[in-house]
């Protein structure tokens, strides 16, 4: 630092008189630098502040607990089914899931993939800029991707669980009337219908092809194209590319089956048997 | 000679020294000693970096969690004194520590909002390591370790969901376990099912349920998971991911 002080700017080199003044200023520098070294001693610095803190949260849950009390509705009663009936509010996306996607694949699949998704981060991102400070230049895709499953696919279906979902699964604007009677035609249907593909097989073969072409295929043809020439790409080696893509595609699929969902009322993509639906 | 006060008396009494092994002076000396002899606070290195202070840098949200985690400990064991997770009693004792138990209301409050409050933390935590990319090499496995540890906070606040035997308990855990039977060959309603063979009495649901319903059977299910084997592989998983932030060199911070 005090060295690019000591070079100065061009304005400051130009002029003599400035001279003794950048000196001056850097020595200044030098001795706050060295006032300031890189480690500090926990004690008192770090358990001071874990004190303050600790001190704060332990205030703050007290007074949190004296003002709210915890629910408790009425004894557990098997016979007696609410509308709705959630789940606790951190499970509220999964549930969410559910209006898109057969159990096995909101509620088991899923949850497996996003665990699973998590842990093998550190393994696929060999990028080794961005280790230790915030930045997002550096990791462009990590974080946009991170983002992007955290706050779109996590926390707002958390949100929509929690708090427009009423009676019977369906969407309420937050304050509006829970109307227990309320009923929206079902007009969904399959993929393969659509086309007009009929038939057991055939709907399952297209259905099929359509979830693995989307799957796979971009990825391919990105890695066709840019396989080679990207050093990237290079670096990250086939195996890891093809678990990132997979990942990615998977999380993409899942807003595009809610979009085709939502928008198109399509129910399954794929009518598999034995409910190997998706 | 100078008198010596009371305090003095009693500092340099045998038994003060026995427990105490290092004057309170502020040395260079005993600042280290202050963490590297006292079993709670060498979990800290004596030295950190500097950064390691900035909260805007760590949020504090790793020793939040754990703050919060020992808080639901000490919570949650005064509520076993006055707590029979049976169906006959389960409500009656929460209706007990609610109206009659001193503090009773209070307790019960803390260790919910409390449990609330530390799966938010945990997010918060993992966002933020996500973000300053602390996963990166050395610490690979410590992200792993902390994966596994935020599920179990979920299964945590998951299984003292059902404890207090209501309505809210029943249908939401109904609700979360109804997943159990959706799993892939598992499960008695998964695809697959068929080819295993399992029914509605034998498969991954009434693995979780004890049994068909949610009833009394997974109440105590539930109780034993919450209050013993969760937080024990939970613990012990916090004590490798302290001990791994220590051994991949300290809080992570730009080389």
């Amino acid at each position: 630092m005090a060295q690019s002080v000591l070079e100065g700017t061009e304005a400051e080199r130009g002029d003599v008189e400035d001279v003794a003044k950048v000196k001056e200023r850097a020595t200044k520098l030098e001795r706050l630098t060295k006032a300031l070294p890189d480690k500090v001693h926990t004690w008192p610095y770090l358990v001071r502040l874990e004190m303050m803190v600790g001190t704060a949260l332990m205030a703050f849950m007290t007074i949190w607990s004296i003002v709210v009390d915890a629910p408790l509705e009425e004894p557990a009663n098997p016979t007696k089914t609410p509308n709705p009936s959630k789940a606790p509010w951190y499970f509220l996306g999964l549930q969410e899931l559910l209006v898109y996607f057969d159990a096995w694949f909101a509620g088991v699949v899923l949850p497996g993939m996003i665990i699973v998704g998590l842990m093998i981060i550190p393994y696929v991102d060999i990028n080794p800029k961005g280790n230790g400070y915030y930045c997002f230049k550096e990791r462009r895709f990590a974080i946009s991707f991170y983002l992007f499953g955290f706050l779109v696919l996590w926390i707002a279906t958390v949100i929509i669980g929690t708090f427009f979902r009423g009676p019977g699964w369906y969407m309420f604007t937050p304050g509006e009337y829970w109307d227990v009677h309320k009923t929206v035609a079902i007009t969904n249907m399959d993929w393969p219908t659509k086309f007009g593909i009929t038939g057991f097989w055939p709907s399952f073969a297209f259905g099929a092809a359509t979830t693995l072409g989307f799957l796979f295929g971009p990825p391919a043809v990105y890695w066709k194209l840019k396989g080679q020439t990207s050093q990237a790409l290079q670096k990250l080696g086939s195996v890891r590319y093809w678990i990132v893509a997979f990942f990615v595609m998977s999380m993409a699929g899942v807003v595009v089956k809610m979009i085709l969902r939502l928008g198109f009322n399509v129910k399954y993509i794929m009518v598999g048997p034995m409910g190997f639906n998706i | 000679m100078e008198k010596k006060g009371w305090w003095d008396v009693v500092r340099s009494s045998y038994v003060w020294k026995s427990v105490f092994r290092h004057e309170y002076q502020d040395t260079y000396r005993n600042r280290v000693l202050q963490v590297s002899s006292n079993v709670f606070l060498h979990l800290h290195p004596t030295k950190i970096r500097r950064h390691a202070l900035r909260l805007r840098f760590t949020w504090c949200m790793g020793g939040i969690t754990f703050l919060l985690f020992l808080i639901l400990v000490v919570t949650g064991v005064i509520l076993m004194f006055y707590y029979r997770p049976t169906g006959e009693y389960a409500y009656h004792d929460m209706k007990y520590l609610q109206f009659d138990v001193p503090f009773g209301m209070i307790m019960r409050n803390m260790h919910r909002w409390g449990a609330h409050a530390m799966v938010i933390a945990v997010w918060l935590h993992m966002f933020r390591v996500f973000m300053t990319g602390s996963y990166k090499p050395p610490r690979e496995f410590n992200w792993v370790i902390g994966v596994n540890l935020l599920v179990f906070t979920l299964l945590l606040s998951f299984t003292g969901y059902l404890l207090p035997w209501d309505q809210l308990s029943i249908w939401a855990v109904t609700v979360g376990t109804n997943m159990g039977r959706a799993t892939p060959l598992l499960g008695h309603e998964g695809p697959f099912a068929e080819l295993v063979g399992v029914n509605a009495r034998y498969d991954a649901r009434a693995l979780l349920t004890a049994g068909r319903l949610v009833g009394p059977a997974t109440l105590l299910r539930f109780y034993v998971l919450h209050c013993i084997f969760i937080p024990l592989v939970a613990a012990v998983l916090m004590i490798v991911h302290f001990w791994r932030v220590r051994k991949d060199g300290g809080i992570s911070g730009p080389l």
